[in-house]
């Protein structure tokens, strides 16, 4: 406690980079192998498994006419809600609590928390990206989706809510290794943040006080973002990038802060 | 080399932190076998976590010099839901050998058959052991950790893990924690004591254990 503790070797920076992503990548290869096995379509289920929400979903509000307040695509609608909605959701719940079934990797010195988390959220984040991508070319195909009107803008909106996801992950993830209560929390939140989240409504159709504090929520700022990208002509997108980016910009710094605190004070028996 | 200066290791628990290791130092040269004997619960294996890296001291420095093991006789690092082979290839990727070469080696040494094909969760307990050293044997170190590996296997495989340690690894710096004075008696050239987190270091094999004998006939 008094002095730091430092645990000297003889590494640089470029090797520790080296060993990281050769870290990394194993943990990957073996979390797609331990979540999706080698048995019927294997890894397949990693975007499998998101389309099917999203399809359910797209199709739950296409039959319901869902309130979004103006008269725009509802296929591109739910598929952009939706798949903002894996991100800040699912990758917090893939990190919390994640280093009890890890523990016997951790054994090995350059196996770190930081490596455990930063496998997992690769991962989700492909799986979400890549259920993306083949949803909007699936629904194009068959002709219920116009491609993004600004395919840039869709991409640094996509990137914007995998960066906040990760850093909640991070966040969320650490702190329910000091404390069940994190893990407990964390469930009613995420369900109570998903109707104010901005996937099912546009900032637009609410009322002006109710957008204020809806701006609120970072991650509201990227869904708008997301649609603006997609069907920019046919909405009034309300966002922020700035405003965004320093939320993420707090919640990776938070979070890191919070991992490094499990890696100082790891026990492993 | 590998050196550790005032280390200190604190466990936090429901009454607050406790000590484990106190003002821990140790030297370890290359080749060099060096025995740690101490009672349960005398922080032996907290011990060999820090040195090993997998812990980080809450204060004090450790340097490694050389390339250090994982602690070994360790068997719990499989993914049970993953074969054998598949646990060997997730090893073989974090330290960046190739597994392909290693298979022949695994198969022979751990006796398993096709059950390396099969799910770590069905092994019996002797079966992981094997599976456990088999891959240590995998990946080259300077220094082994060994942390009471005594217990591996039936006597015949027991015989075949000292034979692929001691003796086709003489030239390895060894760090062997125990309980068992004979073990280290028989593999080492040097042995300390840890009592209640102190490191106490002698002069010779024979001093540290009439030092250890003391110490354990007091807690009697």
């Amino acid at each position: 406690m008094s002095s730091p503790a430092r645990t000297l070797g003889r590494t640089s920076l470029a090797e520790s980079w080296r060993i990281q992503r050769r870290v990394v990548w194993a943990l990957l290869l073996r979390e797609i192998l331990t979540r999706y096995g080698r048995h019927n379509i294997g890894f397949l289920w990693l975007f499998v498994e998101p389309m099917l929400f999203t399809v359910g979903v797209t199709a739950l509000w296409t039959a319901t006419k869902a309130v979004h307040g103006a008269s725009i695509p509802i296929v591109a609608f739910a598929v952009t809600g939706y798949s903002s909605v894996l991100l800040w959701r699912n990758m917090p719940a893939r990190c919390i609590l994640a280093m009890e079934p890890n523990l016997g990797l951790l054994y090995h010195r350059n196996v770190r928390p930081i490596d455990i988390y930063l496998s997992r959220l690769m991962l989700e984040a492909a799986g979400a990206g890549i259920s993306f991508v083949v949803l909007t070319l699936f629904f194009h195909f068959v002709g219920w989706l116009a491609l993004p009107e600004d395919i840039l803008e869709v991409i640094a909106a996509w990137l914007m809510l995998a960066w906040m996801g990760m850093a909640l992950a991070f966040l969320i993830g650490a702190l329910s290794e000091f404390s069940e209560t994190v893990e407990k929390l964390w469930h009613p939140t995420q369900y109570l943040l998903f109707p104010l989240s901005g996937a099912a409504f546009l900032v637009n159709a609410l009322p002006a006080q109710a957008q204020h504090y809806v701006l609120f929520l970072p991650m509201v700022h990227g869904v708008e973002m997301l649609r603006e990208g997609y069907f920019g002509s046919q909405m009034v997108a309300h966002y922020s990038l700035g405003y965004m980016a320093v939320c993420n910009a707090v919640l990776t710094l938070l979070g890191l802060a919070q991992v490094r605190k499990v890696s100082m004070t790891l026990e492993l028996q | 080399m590998i050196n550790l200066v005032d280390v200190n290791k604190d466990y936090f628990t429901r009454s607050g932190p406790v000590r484990v290791l106190r003002d821990v130092n140790l030297t370890v040269a290359r080749g060099e076998r060096i025995g740690i004997v101490g009672r349960n619960g005398a922080g032996k294996s907290t011990l060999i976590r820090l040195i090993s890296g997998a812990e980080l001291p809450t204060s004090g420095t450790i340097e490694r010099g050389m390339s250090v093991s994982w602690p070994l006789a360790f068997g719990g690092a499989f993914q049970g839901s993953l074969t054998g082979l598949d646990n060997l290839r997730v090893i073989c990727r974090i330290y960046g050998v190739d597994a392909g070469k290693r298979i022949g080696f695994v198969e022979d040494f751990s006796e398993l058959g096709l059950y390396l094909q099969e799910p770590v969760k069905t092994y019996s307990s002797g079966m992981r052991a094997r599976l456990a050293f088999a891959i240590s044997m995998v990946i080259d170190f300077d220094c082994f950790l060994i942390d009471e590996i005594v217990a591996v296997g039936d006597a015949r495989f027991h015989a075949k893990c000292n034979h692929e340690l001691f003796v086709n690894r003489a030239d390895r710096a060894m760090i062997i924690v125990s309980h068992n004075a004979g073990y280290i008696r028989e593999h080492c050239s040097r042995a300390a004591v840890l009592v209640d987190g102190k490191l106490h270091h002698a002069g010779s094999l024979d001093e540290a254990f009439a030092f250890y004998d003391q110490e354990t006939a007091i807690a009697a």
